[in-house]
C-alpha cells in the first residue's frame, strides 16, 4: 500500500491540518517510506494471537458514583482563547 | 571552603543537608546560578528560581523544627511534559505556548509533597516526539558533550528528555524527571552520561503529564547515580485512581534494597539485539556489561527475543495511532493557540491552529496515526502491530523461563550531532532500536553508564527486568556502575 | 407476532418501510461516565464540567461503576446477553462540542449483546397484535456538549455540562415495519428503563432521543438504501419520521432517483426531514480501543447484584395482576405500562388490604377501577399526574374502605372524592364533618318513600297497572328526598315492598 497525493491530502484533512500543495508533496515521500518499513510486520505470522489489550495484566477499575468535581468554571475557561459570558467561543457553527 | 554544591548526588544533597553541612538555599542558589549560567544548552523553557528557593526555604525551616521529608533541600528539573499549576506546559509545542495548567500533574505533585523544589521546566523534543531534541518549538537543546576530535560539532543530548538529560549532565539540576515512550529516558541518559530508569508501566501515574501513547508512556527520574535514581523513583511512583492504568501497589523501598551482589541472579544476553552494522564499540561496551555483571556475581545466559526486529515498525503504527488521537484535543478551542484566518469556520480554524501550532515530526506521526486508523487499513496496520506486540511480550515471557535479567546497549551508537539525521526520519527512528521492546512490553528498563567511545562520548548499558522488578533492575545497573567507575564529565565551554 | 400489512401505496405500486432505531438513553446517576462532575439538567453554563470533561492535556478517564451496572441491569431487563468482558473504544472526530477530539464508546466488544423486547402495537387494546423487536447490542459511551447558535451573530458559544454524561446506546435489529411499531417500541423501551430506574425515560429534557433508520422495498425484495434521521425526541415524532421519511424514499425511487444513505435532521415545526449538510462530510472515525482503559470485567458477585436488583418488569407485572389479581387485560396493562403507576396502584391495594383486613385480590378490582376512571379522570381535569396527585394512595385507601363497608354509596364517594382533591382532608374527616354518611335507618327512608307515593298517586296507579319502569323513578324521588345519603339497597328493598 503506499499513499499519494490525494491520499495524503485526505488524511491531513481527516486530521484537521491545513497542508499547502508543497507540503502534501512533500509527506508523500516520506509518509511512503516510513508506511513501506512499518509494513515489513505483513510477514509476521500472528495466527491465533489475540491483539494486546492491557501491556500489565489488569483490568478496569470502577469508581464510585459521587460528584466530586465541576464547580470550576473558571479553570476550565482560564486558558481559553476565547471565552464568554461562562461560555468557549468559536466561529458561528451552521448545522 | 565549601565544595561545589552543584556536583552533589541527589543523596549527597539530602544527606549533607540533614546534616547541617549547608543549607537547602545554598544548594538552589548553586543550581539557579549555573542555570542562569547556561542559556547556551537551552536546556530550559521555564526557569523557576524562586520556586527553587521557595522549597529550599521551607526545607530550612523544616529541618530547624525537625519536620523533613524524603527529598528536602533536593532542587531538581521537571520536564516541561508534566502540567505544573500556575507554570507555563508547553510539550515543547508551540501550539501549547502561553497554556498555564490550573492543576499539578500527579508525579509533580508527589515530588513536591516530597519536599523536592523546582528549577525550571526542561526542554524536550515537541509531545516527546523524537531522538534528538530537535523538534522542540523553542529550539535545540545542545549536549554539554564535545567529541575529542576538535571539530567542536553540536551534538544531541538524545529524545526526547533531552533538557533534562543536558540539564543533569552539565550539573544544572542534580535530578529531573524524564517520560520515556519508546526510550525517551534511557536514550538521552546514554547520549549525556547519566542514569535514568524508565519504571513499570502503571507505576508512575499518567494523570497531568501531555499524553504522546497512552499505553507507552511512562514517566520516570533521570540522576547522575542509580542510588538517586532509585531515591527519586520512590517519590514519583504509586497508587493514582485519576488514572484507570495505574498500578495499585505499594511503593517498595528501593534505595533500602540497593544491592549490587548478583549471586544468584541470571542475566540473559538477547543474541536479536547483535544488529548489523553495529559499531565495534558498542558491541564491545556490552562484553564489558557482561564481565561487570558475571564480577557481580551473574551468571550470565544466552536468550532469544525471536520478534525483537519487528518491535520498531510495531512502535511506529501504535505510538502514532494512539498520538493521532490523544493530540486532537489541541484545536484552539479550550487552552493554547488559535488561528482563525479571515472568515475562517470553526473546521478551518482547527486546520489552521493546528497546521501553525505543531511542528513537522509531530504531524508527521499524526499523519501516520491518522491513516493507519483510518477505514480499510486498520487491520492491516493496528490490529496487526497489536498481535506482533502480544508476539514480542510473549519473548520476554519465554526469557523469563531462563533468565532474571536482561543486559543490551542502550542505543546504537554514541551521540550524534545535531543535524545529522534529522534529513532521515527512519535513521532518526532507529535509535530507539534498543530501547522500544522494553516499552512495547510495559517492563522496567534502565540505563547506566558504561565508558566513552574513542571520541570521547558516553555509552550506556541498558538492563531491562521483569514487570514490577525494579528492584532487580537497579542491582543490576548498581553493580555495573560500580565497575564501571564513570566519573567522565564534559568540560564547561557553556 | 404478526406480520404488519403498513404498506406504502406508491404510483408504481406497494413498498414496505423498513425501521431500525439507535435510541440514546442518558443512564441516570450523579456524576459523569469518567469524571466525578455532576449530571444535573439545567445547571448554568460549564459549571457542571471538570478538568478531564474539558480535555485539558493529561487528564485521564476513569469509569464510574454505576453507568457499568445500570446498563448490565438493563440488558438484563431485555434478556440480553451481558459480555463479562468488554472494552471502551474511541471514535475520532472534530467538532465544537467534542472536546478530546473523540467520543469514548464501545464498538468492537460492547456490554451488552443481543436481547429483545415484545411490543403491543395498541397498549389501550388488550387484544391488539405484539411483535419482537431484536436489539443488536446496548453499549455506554458520553453524551457531547452542547453548542448554542443564538447568542451572538457570528460565534457559537460551547457548554461542556452535558460532555462526559453517560449515554446508553439501545440498537435495534431493523425489526420494524410501520410507524406504529416504532412508535410502540419507543414507548415499550422507555417503560422499561424506567423501572429499571437506569433512565429517567424524559424525552423533552433529552435524556432520551432516537436516531431513526428508515428504508423501504418492495415487499419480500432485499433492505433498500436506508437514511438516518438524527436526535428525535419524541414518540410522535419518531412516528412522524418514519412516515415521512418512507413516502420521501418512495417518491424519490418512484421518479427515478436513488436513495443516498445520509444523515437527516427532522424539522418538528415543517413535519418534514432534511439532509445535515454540515455532517455530510465523509466520515471516517478511526475507531480503536482507548489506551487510557483497560478492558471491563464482569465478575460474578456483581452480575448476581444486577440480576438481584432488578425490579419485576411490566410484562410480568401485567400478566401476575391478570393471574393473581384478576384484573381485565385492558385495566392490566394501562396500570403496568408506566412504573409509577404500577407504583402507585400497588400501595394503594397494599394499603386498601390492610385497612380492610382482606387480601390484595379481594380488593384489586375495585382499587383498579377507581384509579383508572376516579382518580385519572381528576388529574386530567387538574393537569396533573400521580406525581403531583393531591390524593395519595393511603387516602385513596381510605376513601376505598367506606365504599366497601357501605359507609359510602357511589354517588357519595364520588362527593368525598371532590372534596379531597379540593382540601386535601381524608376520607373520614370529610364524612364526619358534612355528614355525608350513608344512611340504613329504614324508619327514615319508609318515611320519605311514603311521602314520594302518598305526593305521586296517578305513577303507583300506572306502576301498579304494569309500568313497571316507574321503578327507578320513585328510588330517583325517593333518594333525593334523602339528600344523597339512603343506602341505595335499602330504598330498593322498602320501594318494592311498600309499591307492592
Ligand atoms: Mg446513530
Ligand atoms: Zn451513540
Amino acid at each position: 500500500m503506499s499513499v499519494d497525493l490525494q491520499t495524503v491530502k485526505k488524511i491531513a484533512s481527516l486530521a484537521r491540518i491545513s497542508v499547502t500543495d508543497g507540503d502534501a508533496q512533500a509527506m508523500v515521500p516520506e509518509l511512503n517510506n516510513i508506511l513501506g518499513w512499518v509494513e515489513q510486520l505483513g510477514e509476521v505470522d500472528v495466527s491465533g494471537i489475540e491483539p494486546m489489550t492491557a501491556v500489565i495484566p489488569n483490568t478496569s477499575r470502577l469508581r464510585d458514583d459521587v460528584v466530586t468535581d465541576g464547580n470550576v468554571r473558571d479553570k476550565v475557561l482560564a486558558n481559553a482563547p476565547q471565552a464568554e459570558q461562562g461560555f468557549f467561543a468559536v466561529p458561528k457553527v451552521i448545522e | 571552603m565549601m565544595t561545589d554544591l552543584t556536583n552533589l548526588t541527589v543523596a549527597e544533597i539530602r544527606d549533607g543537608f540533614r546534616a547541617g553541612d549547608f543549607t537547602a538555599r545554598e544548594v538552589a542558589e548553586g543550581f539557579n546560578a549555573n542555570v542562569a549560567a547556561a542559556k547556551a544548552l537551552n536546556a530550559f523553557i521555564v526557569e523557576t528560581p524562586d520556586k527553587a528557593l521557595d522549597a529550599a526555604d521551607a526545607a530550612d525551616s523544616a529541618r530547624a523544627s525537625g519536620d523533613l521529608k524524603p527529598l528536602s533541600g533536593v532542587p531538581i528539573g521537571m520536564k516541561d511534559l508534566f502540567c505544573t499549576e500556575g507554570v507555563q506546559t508547553t510539550a515543547a509545542s508551540h501550539i501549547l505556548e502561553g497554556f498555564v495548567p490550573t492543576y499539578e500533574s500527579t508525579v509533580s505533585g508527589k515530588l513536591w509533597a516530597a519536599g523536592a523544589g523546582m528549577l525550571g521546566k526542561l526542554n524536550l523534543d515537541q509531545f516527546a516526539m523524537g531522538s534528538s531534541n530537535e523538534t522542540s518549538y523553542f529550539g535545540n537543546v545542545i549536549s554539554p558533550w564535545k567529541r575529542n576530535d576538535g571539530g567542536n560539532a553540536a551534538l544531541a543530548p538524545g529524545g526526547s528528555s533531552g533538557g533534562s538529560a543536558a540539564a543533569i549532565s552539565a550539573r544544572l539540576c542534580p535530578a529531573a524527571t524524564g517520560t520515556d515512550t519508546g526510550g525517551s529516558i534511557r536514550q538521552p541518559a546514554a547520549f549525556v552520561g547519566i542514569s535514568g530508569i524508565k519504571p513499570t508501566y502503571g507505576r508512575c501515574s499518567r494523570w497531568g503529564v501531555v499524553a504522546f501513547a497512552s499505553s507507552l508512556d511512562q514517566a520516570g527520574p533521570m540522576a547522575r547515580t542509580v542510588r538517586d535514581n532509585a531515591i527519586l523513583l520512590e517519590a514519583m511512583s504509586g497508587f493514582d485512581p485519576k488514572d484507570s492504568t495505574s498500578l495499585d501497589l505499594p511503593v517498595p523501598a528501593w534505595e533500602a534494597g540497593l544491592s549490587s551482589d548478583l549471586k544468584g541472579k541470571r542475566v540473559g544476553i538477547p543474541q536479536e539485539y547483535r544488529v548489523e552494522g553495529m559499531p565495534a564499540e558498542i558491541d564491545a561496551l556490552w562484553e564489558k556489561g557482561i564481565a561487570y555483571l558475571k564480577d557481580a556475581g551473574a551468571e550470565i545466559v544466552e536468550v532469544s527475543l525471536p520478534h525483537t526486529q519487528y518491535a520498531l515498525p510495531t512502535y511506529y503504527i501504535i505510538a502514532p495511532a494512539e498520538a493521532s488521537s490523544n493530540l486532537a484535543r489541541y484545536d484552539g478551542v479550550r487552552f493554547g493557540l488559535r488561528d482563525l484566518p479571515d472568515g475562517a469556520g470553526l473546521q478551518d480554524m482547527y486546520a489552521a491552529t493546528r497546521a501553525a501550532g505543531f511542528g513537522p515530526e509531530v504531524k508527521r506521526r499524526i499523519m501516520i496515526g491518522t491513516y493507519v486508523l483510518s477505514a480499510g487499513f486498520y487491520d492491516a496496520y493496528y490490529t496487526q502491530a497489536q498481535k506482533v506486540r502480544t508476539l514480542i511480550a510473549r519473548d520476554f515471557d519465554r526469557a523469563w523461563e531462563s533468565c532474571d535479567l536482561l543486559l543490551t546497549p542502550t542505543a546504537p551508537s554514541a551521540a550524534f550531532a545535531l543535524g545529522e539525521k534529522q534529513a532521515d526520519p527512519l535513521a532518526m527512528y532507529l535509535n530507539d532500536v534498543f530501547t522500544v521492546p522494553a516499552s512495547l512490553a510495559g517492563l522496567p528498563a534502565m540505563s547506566v553508564p558504561g565508558g566513552l567511545d574513542a571520541q570521547g562520548l558516553p555509552l550506556g548499558l541498558q538492563i531491562i527486568g521483569k514487570a514490577l522488578d525494579e528492584q532487580g533492575v537497579l542491582n543490576a545497573a548498581l553493580a555495573i556502575e560500580e565497575r564501571a567507575g564513570f566519573t567522565a564529565r564534559p568540560d564547561k565551554w557553556w | 407476532m404478526t406480520e404488519s400489512t403498513y404498506r406504502i401505496q406508491g404510483a408504481t405500486g406497494e413498498w414496505e418501510v423498513i425501521v431500525g432505531l439507535e435510541v440514546h438513553a442518558q443512564i441516570t446517576t450523579n456524576a459523569k461516565l469518567f469524571s466525578g462532575a455532576a449530571t444535573r439538567f439545567g445547571a448554568e453554563p460549564n459549571t457542571q464540567v471538570s478538568l478531564v470533561d474539558a480535555a485539558m492535556p493529561g487528564m485521564l478517564p476513569v469509569p464510574n461503576r454505576e453507568c457499568i451496572r445500570q446498563a448490565v441491569r438493563t440488558g438484563m431487563a431485555i434478556e440480553a446477553q451481558i459480555n463479562r468482558w468488554s472494552r471502551f473504544d474511541r471514535k475520532n472526530y472534530f467538532y465544537a462540542d467534542l472536546p478530546q477530539g473523540y467520543q469514548i464508546s464501545q464498538l468492537y466488544h460492547p456490554i451488552v449483546g443481543e436481547g429483545q423486547i415484545e411490543v403491543t402495537l395498541d397498549e389501550k387494546d388488550p387484544d391488539s397484535a405484539t411483535k419482537v423487536i431484536g436489539i443488536e447490542r446496548i453499549h455506554v459511551e458520553q453524551d457531547a456538549g452542547k453548542l448554542m447558535h443564538d447568542q451572538h451573530p457570528t460565534r457559537s458559544y460551547v457548554d461542556l455540562n452535558r460532555s462526559g454524561v453517560a449515554l446508553m446506546e439501545i440498537v435495534s435489529k431493523p425489526d420494524m415495519r410501520s410507524p406504529a411499531e416504532a412508535g410502540a417500541y419507543v414507548k415499550k423501551l422507555r417503560s422499561i428503563l424506567r423501572y429499571v430506574g437506569s433512565c429517567d425515560g424524559n424525552m423533552e429534557e433529552g435524556s432520551m432521543r432516537a436516531d431513526v433508520n428508515v428504508s423501504v422495498r418492495r415487499p419480500g425484495e432485499a433492505f433498500g438504501t436506508r437514511t438516518e434521521t438524527k436526535n428525535v425526541n419524541s414518540v410522535r415524532f419518531v412516528m412522524a419520521v418514519v412516515e415521512y421519511e418512507a413516502n420521501r424514499q418512495v417518491d424519490v425511487l418512484e421518479s427515478g432517483g436513488t436513495i443516498v444513505q445520509e444523515t437527516r435532521l427532522y424539522d418538528p415545526d415543517r413535519n418534514e426531514t432534511r439532509s445535515m449538510r454540515s455532517k455530510e462530510d465523509a466520515h471516517d472515525y478511526r475507531y480503536f480501543p482507548d489506551p487510557d482503559l483497560l478492558p471491563l470485567e464482569l465478575d460474578d458477585a456483581f452480575l448476581a447484584e444486577c440480576r438481584a436488583s432488578l425490579p419485576e418488569l411490566p410484562d410480568a407485572k401485567r400478566k401476575r395482576y391478570e393471574t393473581a389479581l384478576g384484573l381485565s387485560a385492558y385495566n392490566a396493562a394501562v396500570l403496568t405500562a408506566e412504573a409509577e403507576t404500577a407504583r402507585w396502584f400497588e400501595t394503594l391495594i397494599a394499603e386498601s388490604a390492610r385497612i380492610q383486613g382482606k387480601s390484595e385480590s379481594d380488593v384489586a378490582k375495585a382499587a383498579s377501577n377507581w384509579l383508572l376512571s376516579e382518580l385519572f379522570g381528576a388529574l386530567n381535569r387538574l393537569g396533573k399526574d400521580l406525581e403531583t396527585s393531591p390524593v395519595s394512595p393511603t387516602q385513596g385507601a381510605e376513601l376505598l374502605a367506606l365504599v366497601a363497608d357501605g359507609t359510602l354509596s357511589g354517588s357519595l364517594a364520588k362527593q368525598v372524592f371532590e372534596i379531597m382533591l379540593e382540601t386535601g382532608d381524608t376520607a373520614g374527616k370529610i364524612v364526619e364533618e358534612k355528614g355525608l354518611k350513608q344512611t340504613s335507618d329504614t324508619g327514615a327512608i319508609e318515611a320519605a318513600a311514603a311521602q314520594v307515593i302518598a305526593a305521586n298517586a296517578d305513577k303507583v296507579e300506572q306502576y301498579r297497572g304494569g309500568k313497571e319502569a316507574l321503578f327507578g323513578f320513585f328510588v330517583g324521588q325517593t333518594m333525593k328526598a334523602m339528600g344523597g345519603k339512603a343506602n341505595p339497597k335499602v330504598v330498593n328493598e322498602i320501594l318494592k315492598t311498600m309499591l307492592g
